[in-house]
């Protein structure tokens, strides 16, 4: 009876906050500032054609920078619980799917670098192409290949971390009068591809770690209690 | 109405049922996807609103989903690791039925 009552209640309190949102948004008024013409102004200064690419990597590179490292603090946390890879393998991957992934993973990272290149003037760049080599990790895992990196957990720590290394090293390179990320023209260009490319192969690295939730140490060790004894 | 209000009204009535779902279910996984439905209706309404201006939509409020789908993406794996440990540890992955009074 208190449940219900419970229930009833809260659901009438979130149907009033919605209502509440609903009269918010439709009575919103204009932008002050209209953002869109700022941005197109100042984008042959930017280094990219495209608006989104210019805002994500120039105008307010800052959330990049601290959103790559959000991820890599997502993977350092979920590493440090110390799981397992759940997918204990119930028998052989079959051979279609096998050979899918064979085939479809070197496709999916000529999509990811295209996605990444097309960035500059069309919607792609760093995050899209991440998303696509993201999932050609996840395949790899669901199909019990050990992703490329998995065996050398170093290595595979270093990829994950150096999109905001790079990301952080180009910024304090280009920083004068003390202002970090402020670059223009041809100089940003280069500095922002750059950093796309290797926060596009962090982003997969993490986005597919991520997936399997174990720690590289764990993984090794389960690789070799996977192997037969001699 | 707009196509950029149906995307907002869209966006808060998800927005809503997402967080009724939040405040309501005590099966841990069932909290975590309400969070991101509630997350991707807030991105909706940022998308749908990123239109109102003129006839090209402003690039702002797109990068800033951009940013943000990452970030939740992130969480969402972050909740996903918490709960597989809470298992781990308790053998459950659910709130207590009822709280001490």
């Amino acid at each position: 009876m208190r449940q219900m009552l419970a229930f009833t209640l809260l659901t009438l309190l979130v149907l009033a906050s919605g209502l509440g949102l609903a009269v918010a948004v439709l009575s919103l008024p204009d932008a002050p500032t209209d953002l869109a013409a700022r941005v197109d102004a100042g984008l042959d200064d930017s280094g990219v054609s495209h608006p989104v690419t210019a805002v994500l990597l120039n105008f307010r590179a800052y959330d990049t920078l601290l959103e790559i490292g959000v991820l890599l603090l997502v993977l350092t946390g979920t590493w440090s619980f110390g799981l397992e890879r759940r997918l204990d393998p119930e028998g052989p991957v079959g051979p279609i799917q096998a050979e899918l992934v064979r085939n479809l993973v070197p496709l999916m990272v000529l999509v990811a670098g295209h996605l990444l290149w097309l960035g500059s003037k069309a919607p792609g760049g760093a995050f899209q192409a991440g998303a696509v080599l993201g999932g050609a990790g996840v395949l790899l895992v669901l199909s019990q290949h050990p992703l490329p990196a998995w065996r050398h957990p170093a290595g595979y720590r270093a990829t994950a971390s150096l999109g905001l290394l790079v990301f952080l090293i180009a910024s304090v390179a280009t920083m004068r009068d003390g202002r970090l990320l402020e670059v223009r023209g041809r100089e940003a260009g280069l500095l922002i591809l750059l950093i796309e490319v290797a926060a596009a192969i962090s982003i997969g690295a993490i986005l597919a770690a991520l997936f399997a939730a174990e720690a590289p140490e764990t993984a090794t060790s389960l690789d070799e209690r996977k192997e037969p004894q001699p | 109405m707009s196509l950029s209000t149906l995307y907002a009204m869209t966006g808060v009535a998800l927005f809503s049922l997402g967080f009724h779902a939040l405040l309501v279910q005590r099966h841990l996984l069932r909290k975590v996807l309400a969070l991101n439905v509630l997350g991707s209706a807030t991105f909706l309404l940022l998308v749908g609103m990123a239109r109102r201006g003129g006839d090209t939509p402003d690039p702002v409020p797109h990068a800033m989903v951009l940013t943000g789908i990452v970030v939740a993406v992130s969480a969402t794996a972050l909740a996903l690791s918490l709960a597989r440990r809470l298992k781990a540890a308790q053998g459950l992955v659910r709130l207590p039925e009822d709280m001490p009074e």
